[in-house]
């Protein structure tokens, strides 16, 4: 009998089924050292998704290539369908970056810098609703030289959704906010999401990448060494826990992958006592992240 | 806010970028008091001082020394304006960021440029007119009643300023930092001053000068300025024997296009790679 051919599947999937982010086997070098070394990512349309990792592990550049402003030194990346490499202006006005060293006119105030950069953008979003959205209304006749640390950072994120993009870089968007204004930035990327932008965030703090991130990616050493939404990230790492207990005065502490054997075993030996302080813990976020990253930097190439 | 829209209108044209882009420059132009100060104040202090000194020596074409330099130091505004505020202005932008955010924003070059070219002619304009009034006002230096000569002022001018922007703009790009260009760019422009005749008389400096000095635009600006502003038989005094007007525009043109050609290649909208 002959086999049935498999129904085709259709020559072109529609341009929304196709991720926003695309990269495989991206490297870039700085002077011979690979700062990104081998990374492959996915970005979903509409997700929003945080690159986490410490200081130096590649985050920055790995946005800087995917918002074609740095070339790559190997791999393949598609952003909105684009290689970054000959994103044209059109492209442009699609992305929305929010980097960490950007400046303006300093001289300019606030309301004359975001009714300058409208100029830019096909359909940018009216100045009044900016500034209300990133809550610098009060601010717009503030001359942006006199603005303080977290005031320029939400003027910066002002500027990068101005035109409506579809996908928005930001690369440590929190950093030098105070707590408020962090909540307040974290209420901005989700209502953002709601309104159907995808998002990719740079991040080094698990927190953010928490409370904000649909998946995470944690990135250390150049390399994503897993991609998992929070609640389930370092699932490997997760499913050991940590048995302490006093014996003989001493303190004791066991790390397995079952503990409930352990425990058998522990209470067998004492069938009618107590075992004095015990505690069996399971890793939080933290932990887990903390272990991948020392994990990837032990390892070596 | 609302989403992004489904259909997507193509981004607005690089010339009503590079409009706004002039407006931009101008006002960050006018809010920056040392720039003000020091494009507008030179020329008219260095008139004041080189006429309070040398005045009424008379210079080889029957002049004034104050004559003869008032088209040296109209010329070298000129380049003040143009070639050395943007070789210093373009490398603080960089350094600040502010052109990452115009490559990450899809600034066409090209509108980037027009602002700064825009913004050059207009204070250049108003440069011009600020030491043209004080020269003829407080120290009666004749200015042209001829036509002609206001229309040969009209081109060099022009030439002028747009070879020094395109060569600001290419400057700017070698050299790594605001900090460097501060110190290089300066010096680039005061040793062409000196050599292309604006503090010295040009006939009187060594041949070997006046063929260096030849090579670059300042000399043909300050040539120029000076078949504006000095009398027809000072002609005759000049290297060349006469104004050497066609040599003046290919010359200068010949600087405008090179300088366009290098600064779109060598444009960069971040420091190192």
């Amino acid at each position: 009998m002959q086999m049935i051919q498999p129904v085709p599947a259709p020559s072109r999937p529609a341009p929304d089924d196709l991720p926003a982010v695309r990269v495989r086997g991206l490297v870039k070098r700085y002077g011979g050292r690979a700062v990104v070394d081998g990374v492959d990512l996915d970005v979903r349309r509409g997700e929003v998704f945080a690159l986490l990792g410490p200081n130096g592990a590649g985050k920055t550049t790995t946005v800087e290539v995917l918002a074609g402003v740095r070339r790559r030194d190997a791999g393949e990346v598609r952003v909105l369908g684009v290689d970054p490499v000959s994103g044209d202006r059109a492209w442009r006005d699609r992305v929305g970056v929010v980097a960490q060293t950007t400046g303006a006119g300093n001289a300019l105030t606030v309301r004359e810098t975001v009714d300058h950069f409208a100029h830019y953008h096909a359909t940018p979003v009216p100045s009044t609703e900016l500034l209300d959205l990133v809550g610098l209304r009060d601010t717009a006749r503030t001359r942006v030289e006199k603005l303080s640390g977290g005031q320029r950072r939400r003027l910066e994120v002002a500027l990068g959704v101005q035109g409506r993009p579809e996908l928005l870089f930001l690369d440590e968007p929190t950093t030098g906010l105070d707590p408020a204004a962090r909540r307040q930035f974290w209420a901005l990327v989700r209502s953002l999401r709601h309104a159907g932008t995808t998002v990719l965030l740079t991040t080094h703090y698990l927190d953010e990448a928490a409370q904000l991130a649909d998946r995470v990616g944690v990135i250390t050493a150049g390399r994503l060494v897993e991609v998992a939404p929070p609640a389930e990230l370092g699932g490997h790492l997760r499913a050991g826990a940590t048995v302490r207990w006093t014996e003989d005065g001493v303190p004791r502490e066991v790390h397995t992958a079952t503990p409930a054997a352990l425990l058998r075993d522990l209470l067998a030996a004492v069938p009618h006592g107590e075992v004095p302080d015990l505690t069996v813990t399971r890793p939080d976020l933290e932990d887990v992240y903390l272990r991948m990253v020392a994990a990837a930097e032990e390892d070596p190439r | 806010m609302t989403a992004a829209p489904l259909t997507r209108p193509a981004p607005p044209s690089w010339a009503s970028i590079a409009l706004a882009r002039v407006v931009l420059e101008l006002r960050l132009f006018v809010r920056e008091p040392e720039q003000v100060i020091f494009s507008f104040a030179y020329p008219v202090l260095m008139l004041s001082i080189f006429d309070a000194v040398f005045g009424d020596q008379v210079v080889p074409g029957g002049v004034t020394f104050s004559q003869y330099f008032l088209a040296g130091i109209a010329a070298t505004g000129i380049m003040l304006t143009s070639f050395q505020a943007l070789g210093t202005a373009i490398p603080e932008e960089r350094d600040r960021g502010d052109l990452a955010r115009l490559q990450t924003l899809g600034t066409p070059a090209a509108a980037y440029f027009a602002g700064k070219a825009g913004q050059v002619l207009v204070t250049t304009v108003a440069q011009l007119a600020l030491l043209l009034a004080v020269a003829s006002l407080a120290y009666d230096i004749p200015l042209p009643d001829d036509p002609a000569r206001w229309l040969t002022f009209a081109w060099v001018a022009l030439l002028g300023a747009l070879a020094g922007t395109v060569l600001g703009v290419t400057a700017a790009a070698f050299v790594s930092s605001a900090r460097s260009a501060g110190a290089v760019i300066p010096a680039i422009a005061i040793v062409l001053q000196f050599a292309s005749g604006v503090f010295f008389i040009f006939s009187e400096l060594p041949t070997w000068m006046q063929q260096l000095a030849a090579f670059f635009p300042l000399k043909w600006l300050t040539q120029g300025m000076r078949s504006v502003f000095l009398p027809e038989q000072a002609a005759a005094a000049e290297v060349g024997g006469g104004w050497e007007h066609g040599m003046t525009a290919v010359v200068l043109v010949a600087w405008v296009i090179v300088g366009v050609v290098v600064c779109v290649r060598t444009f960069r909208w971040r420091r190192g790679g």
